[in-house]
């Protein structure tokens, strides 16, 4: 049984220390679906999210051969909690003509985004959510009207007063 | 009181106040300021080796042998790819060791400069940690770092890249006590509600079986091991890499187990009731098809790494922590409980164990007119008495040497067992003879394996290493013609050593002693002869039975109960 987890890391923010979780998924043949990484308010640390799936066993493994990363500070499963997760996606949509210019602004207000540049053919749409909302919304738009997608990959943090500090 | 120095005469003074007392390398350009430095200080003894990958490998010999960390040194590009396949040699078997590699100047990096490469992104599968020291003022506490990592945890190779100009720029010098990294904080006490859990599985076993490794040797482990074992009185089988941390020669031992295992060591595994598992991998080699694996065991597994746990089988207690921390408390625990040994002479587990003992399946031909390899080891072994440490090259000559010298004592018997390189023998051999001069080193070896870091001969005449080289000669590739024999019907594709040189002139040629042996009766003088040689290398070419195979045997995708042994017409595949 395959499942997905959202792993977040906290990484010394290093040269080099990135491309160590990197090739540790492609060495050991681990699926990796995204991954996100940015320094933290403290300069020296990096936060990493990362999606990834595979068996019980597999995301044991996983997280033990991260931990096992002389650069990984910290490591929490956010499937073992609760957690919020957030992905945002800029999303270039053809939009020529009263009509279709309309069509697809309702969409925007329907799924919560927002258009962040405008040209007479083109909206360049802002839209933030957990991955199924934005799948939704590139469904929802015709394929024909896509002109560019652009996402963030996943971002997770726990639920509650719990955080996850270096 | 702290002083300026340059990069190079850090790297030289740092060395030296981490108590290193061999460097093994190679010069070249990248390191010249390091190599000037070299020529001037005393601190520590530099070897120059004849390829980088024989430093690597003696470096590695060196901290088998001692527990030490073995350093190398060498040049950038061709230095530091020749180093490769030393430090996955290392990686795999948990060898700490620390390896300085030259990169081209800060400024020339990614330029694609002479004699440049990404060292970091080509070590960086191979090794426990990497740095690239950008900065002078970085280098003296990297360096403290890249002995505490490599040292400590599970062990295993550092590399730290550094690049020329940093050795040529001036800071003060400080060399750290100690270090603390946020990112790194082995566990080495174990759980002690786990310890409680494994402990009542143990005392209550029926039929238990101890299954050790390659980590209690690396942990120093072996003389708690030894007590856990007697307080017990339980079976105890050692790992390849795990051989004399329990005493060879103890009736409570049972032998090697695996893929070239004894009988009773596989099937003892096969029908235990609780294994204990102690600085042990699971590796594919010792487990057979996982499937059939232990089926009915609940298992105990004590190792420092916790991605080693569950990792091939799923265990019922694991416990996290160093081999030697957990085993000295179970210990106490059992002095505690007043538990009685099993007595071997009335236990019906022993008493099955004895009977696949009597199967004797480490028995050959001893009327041959051939000479065999299993009666070479022995040979040597009593020559030897059984004292000698003992490398080895890849291949039938390594299993046989792990299945018949009986190892009493760890760190005696240095080979490639993760990685499985052949050429590791004679420089790992070297390490081993520098950390102790006046012990008797062995390097068990075969035709093909030889070849392969023969250059280091040289390395051996420079410091008069006076080491044995026994070269199980059958003019094949024996362990690649054994699998064709048994699996691709007898077509041996390459395996077979054409236009071998005359190797007796090949040692002469390297100013050392070479002997060829061709008769069974002339082994065992010709054994006391060249070991009686106290300042001499010896290679002695014993010309051997080229059908021998190595017995008992599990062929891939078997249990550990289905071994193939000699003179056993079953089939293979």
């Amino acid at each position: 049984m395959s499942e997905r987890h959202t792993i977040a890391i906290l990484l010394e923010n290093e040269a080099g220390a990135l491309s160590r979780v990197a090739g540790l998924f492609s060495a050991r043949a681990y699926n990796i679906e995204s991954l996100s990484v940015a320094p933290t308010e403290d300069p020296t640390v990096s936060r990493l999210t990362l999606v990834t799936s595979g068996s019980p066993e597999i995301i044991e493994q996983i997280t033990k051969q991260l931990n096992k990363l002389v650069d990984v500070i910290r490591l929490v499963d956010l499937n073992e909690g609760r957690s919020i997760e957030r992905e945002l996606m800029l999303i270039k949509v053809r939009a020529a003509g009263g009509e279709q210019r309309e069509e697809i602004k309702r969409l925007i207000d329907i799924f919560g985004g927002r258009v962040v540049d405008v040209t007479e053919s083109t909206y360049t749409v802002e839209l933030i959510g957990d991955g199924d909302k934005l799948n939704a919304f590139i469904e929802t738009v015709s394929p024909k009207r896509i002109l560019e997608v652009v996402r963030s990959g996943v971002l997770g943090i726990l639920r509650g007063t719990k955080a996850m500090r270096a | 009181m702290s002083e300026n120095l340059r990069g190079a005469e850090i790297l030289c003074r740092a060395l030296a106040d981490e108590g290193v007392e061999y460097v093994f390398g190679y010069p070249g350009g990248a390191v010249l300021h390091i190599y000037d430095e070299v020529f001037k200080q005393d601190g520590f003894k530099h070897v120059l080796v004849r390829h980088e990958q024989g430093a690597t490998h003696a470096a590695d010999g060196y901290a088998r042998a001692t527990g030490k960390p073995g350093v190398v040194l060498v040049t950038s590009g061709p230095g530091a790819t020749n180093c490769v396949t030393g430090i996955a040699t290392a990686y795999m078997d948990s060898i700490p060791m620390v390896v300085f590699t030259g990169q081209v100047s800060t400024a020339l990096i990614g330029n694609d400069a002479f004699q440049e490469v990404d060292c970091i992104g080509i070590t960086r599968p191979c090794v426990k940690h990497n740095f690239l020291v950008e900065r002078v003022e970085d280098l003296a506490v990297t360096i403290k770092k890249a002995f505490y990592v490599a040292s400590s945890g599970r062990p295993g190779p550092v590399v730290v890249d550094i690049p020329k100009d940093v050795t040529a720029n001036v800071t003060e010098y400080h060399y750290p006590e100690s270090v603390d990294m946020r990112s790194y904080k082995p566990t080495t006490k174990g759980h002690p509600g786990q310890i409680k859990k494994a402990l009542q599985l143990i005392e209550n076993a029926r039929k238990p079986m101890i299954y050790s490794g390659g980590g209690v040797i690396l942990d120093g482990a072996s003389e708690q091991l030894t007590e856990f074992g007697r307080l017990l009185g339980y079976p105890i089988t050692n790992t390849l890499m795990g051989l004399g941390a329990f005493p060879g020669t103890d009736p409570q031992f049972v032998g090697m187990l695996g893929m070239h295992g004894t009988y009773e060591a596989n099937m003892a595994m096969h029908h235990c009731d609780v294994l204990v598992a102690i600085g042990a991998r699971f590796d594919d080699r010792v487990t057979g098809d996982l499937g059939k694996f232990c089926p009915d065991a609940k298992i105990v597994h004590i190792d420092i790494d916790p991605s080693s746990i569950s990792k091939n089988v799923p265990v019922d207690v694991p416990i996290v922590g160093s081999v030697g921390n957990v085993l000295t408390e179970l210990n106490r625990l059992l002095r505690a409980d007043d538990f009685k040994a099993v007595d071997r002479a009335d236990d019906p587990w022993w008493q099955q164990i004895n009977e696949w003992r009597r199967l004797d399946c480490l028995k050959y031909d001893t009327d041959s007119e051939f000479i065999k390899p299993q009666g070479v080891i022995e040979s040597m072994y009593r020559v030897t008495n059984g004292d000698a440490f003992v490398t080895s090259d890849v291949g039938q000559h390594q299993m046989w040497a792990a299945q018949y010298y009986k190892f009493d004592k760890p760190r005696r018997w240095i080979n490639s067992g993760g990685l499985g390189t052949m050429g590791f023998g004679l420089p790992a051999a070297m390490g081993v003879q520098f950390a102790h001069p006046d012990s008797t080193v062995a390097c068990v070896t075969g035709e093909a394996s030889l070849v392969m870091c023969i250059q280091e001969l040289s390395t051996c005449l420079q410091y008069d290493l006076p080491i044995k080289m026994i070269s199980l000669n059958n003019r094949y590739m024996g362990m690649v013609r054994q699998w064709q024999e048994f699996f691709y019907e007898s077509r041996y594709s390459h395996s077979y050593m054409d236009a071998l040189p005359d190797f007796v002139k090949l040692a002469e040629s390297f100013g050392h002693v070479g002997m060829r042996i061709e008769k069974p009766g002339d082994v065992d003088d010709a054994l006391a002869e060249a070991f009686a040689m106290k300042d001499r290398l010896v290679l002695m070419d014993f010309v051997t039975d080229q059908r021998e195979n190595v017995y008992p045997m599990i062929a891939a995708g078997k249990g550990q109960h289905e071994m193939h042994l000699a003179g056993d017409d079953r089939e293979l595949a």
